[in-house]
């Protein structure tokens, strides 16, 4: 490769689902009290930028968006292997849909500089859309390919190639650099820190930019640059279940059981007779 | 704020991308045409559904049948199979020429990504993965509902200001509608100028699956942490059931079942009539995938495992003990049934 392969990883920091708790009264979530990570599906990307660049060489940016403290995460990525970090960081941006954090996040990366590839994860675990990486290439005008769980670079080509899952199957595309790419969540096994590196990263500076520093619109990022809003909560409805114990030796449990599936396998073959 | 290319007083009536693969409408295409037509009558406005493909005209008829008072038709070769460049083109045009008030697509992996690409293009809102949708009464606004964070909350989200309000609709929430072919409908044909320079993406190699999948099915088997990663006897259970394997996030992030197989607010929410959940713990984020089951069957051998509370018949039982002879059990009963029908 006669070019430097720069890849920009979206690393999303999000409070651990199991440690989320609804407010009873305010139907809110609690986040104050649970613990944050990076999103999973985004250490995952972070690991396909790390072995693309094992391969092919090149150096990897770290993007997140959020308060300062999430600056740890930020150093964790470091010392895997990422080679810079910034950190986009304003209460303006707060607030924001998927429409003005991908714009929010497109600016962040026209700001980092030309760029090959952005490797996102294939959605967050608390926001569970996924419209953020397409909503990234669309403002940024370069293809993109979600859901991928294998990327690799054509040989003496400046194309990705990439293997992506769609509804009921999987396909080999390729793509010209530059892409936005979503990778599929558990698609590798992330690795861990580079104990050589912990040092360096601990230290090493995390660039932080307000609003001003990028090239935005004030009237598009945040609350104000986003179309959708939170019309309003109600708890999940819970249907009423017998929760009927099933009783006796093991023998007869399993008998009850099979009397209680039963009409539903005769009802499924009576079905399978109406062809 | 971030304005799009038309105002809701220019926009009007309902529109569905209708997902095809090989020439044939996805189950979701068709539950969107279901709840589609309800949302339309509502509103005093027309059903329009938008196919997108090489030779797709013949499901115009489908599409009439089970709820469209329109369909537009865009065929191009380019346009198959699915890439979001082609596909996304297609659409916006389309959309600026109709300019429709609500635009849903089936939140499926392709139709996530064109609508999460279509909503910038547009520059509107999009609700992502609605389990139900709802107009409010006083606007007329689509209020789309999304399992919040743990699936204890359903957030409502709307978009005031912006159009098409889009949304995403998770497959399996709503049944597929009753055909009535005697229904009539309007076909229109869209226009379609691409050209190789559109078609960035080349799909090299592809291959689809057939078959029920989760979704759909009838009868489903769930393995969760208790499996231990065994699936063996579960599979033995859903072979005698002919019913499809589901399993749990946890199961998934261990590597026991594929991604496909994962029910739950993070994997796929399902209806069958009979859902057996064997050594699942019950997190809510599990359970609001067997919400809609007619029935539900749990075992685990933890007496104070949640998922009780969400069955309809438990056992606490080490599911390793109870299988065994409910596979002889089932297998028994079917044999006699058998020998009755001869």
């Amino acid at each position: 490769m006669n070019r430097s392969l720069h890849t920009i990883v979206c690393l999303k920091v999000v409070p651990k689902p199991e440690e989320v708790r609804i407010d009873p009264e305010s139907l809110t979530l609690d986040r104050a009290h649970a613990r944050s990570e990076i999103n999973p599906s985004d250490m995952n990307a972070l690991e396909s930028a790390l072995a693309l660049k094992d391969r092919y060489g090149g150096t990897i940016s770290l993007l997140a968006m959020g308060p300062t403290l999430f600056e740890p995460f930020l150093r964790v990525a470091l010392a895997m292997g990422a080679d810079c970090a910034y950190l986009l960081s304003d209460r303006a941006f707060g607030g924001a849909d998927t429409l003005a954090t991908s714009y929010t996040l497109a600016a962040g990366i026209r700001k980092i500089g030309p760029f090959d590839l952005v490797l996102c994860g294939e959605e967050s675990s608390d926001g569970a859309t996924g419209q953020v990486p397409p909503g990234i290439a669309e403002w940024l005008g370069v293809t993109q390919v979600t859901y991928a769980t294998e990327l690799s670079l054509l040989s003496g080509r400046w194309w990705l190639r990439a293997r992506r899952d769609f509804s009921s199957g999987h396909e080999i595309v390729t793509t010209p650099l530059p892409a936005v790419v979503s990778l599929r969540s558990r698609c590798n096994e992330p690795r861990f820190m580079d104990m050589d590196r912990r040092a360096w990263a601990r230290t090493g500076s995390v660039t932080v930019w307000s609003a001003q520093d990028l090239d935005v619109d004030p009237e598009m990022i945040g609350l104000s640059g986003s179309a959708t809003v939170v019309a309003g909560t109600q708890e999940a409805s819970k249907r009423d279940r017998r929760r009927e114990a099933l009783k006796g030796s093991i023998d007869e449990r399993a008998h009850a059981l099979a009397e209680i599936i039963r009409p539903y396998i005769d009802g499924q073959r009576a079905a399978a007779q109406q062809f | 704020m971030i304005p799009s290319h038309y105002s809701p007083e220019e926009a009007r009536g309902i529109w569905l991308y209708l997902e095809q693969e090989d020439g044939r409408l996805l189950p979701v295409a068709r539950e969107l045409l279901g709840k589609g037509r309800q949302l339309a009558d509502s509103l005093g406005v027309p059903l329009t559904g938008l196919v997108a493909g090489k030779s797709v005209a013949h499901l115009a008829a489908e599409a009439i049948a089970d709820g469209a008072d329109e369909v537009i038709v865009a065929e191009h070769p380019l346009l198959e199979p699915y890439t979001t460049d082609t596909h996304t083109k297609a659409v916006t045009e389309a959309v600026l020429g109709g300019k429709p008030d609500i635009l849903l697509i089936g939140a499926t992996t392709n139709g996530r990504d064109l609508a999460g690409r279509l909503a910038v293009r547009l520059r509107t809102g999009l609700t992502a993965d609605c389990t139900d949708m709802t107009l409010d009464p006083g606007t007329g606004l689509l209020l789309g509902q999304v399992v919040g964070f743990g699936g204890g909350v359903v957030a409502s989200i709307k978009c005031e200001r912006h159009r098409p309000q889009m949304a995403t609709v998770r497959p399996g929430v709503f049944p597929l509608p009753v055909a009535s072919p005697s229904r009539r409908g309007g076909v229109k044909q869209l226009p379609v100028t691409l050209s190789e320079q559109d078609l960035r993406i080349k799909v090299l190699e592809r291959e689809s699956r057939r078959g029920a999948g989760i979704t759909s099915a009838e009868l489903l088997v769930i393995g969760g942490r208790g499996t231990r990663g065994d699936f063996s006897l579960l599979r033995q259970l859903a072979d005698a059931l002919g019913a499809e394997v589901g399993a749990t996030r946890v199961a998934v992030d261990n590597g026991w079942a594929d991604h496909e197989q994962q029910v739950g607010q993070t994997g796929f929410i399902t209806r069958p009539k009979l859902a057996i959940v064997l050594g699942a713990s019950g997190a809510l984020q599990f359970t609001v995938g067997i919400a809609d089951a007619e029935t539900v069957v749990a075992v685990n051998a933890d007496e104070e495992a949640p998922v009780f509370e969400a069955a309809d018949y438990y056992s606490v039982d080490d599911l390793f003990q109870l299988l065994p002879p409910l596979i002889r059990e089932i297998q028994s009963n079917r044999g006699k049934a058998l020998v009755g029908q001869r």
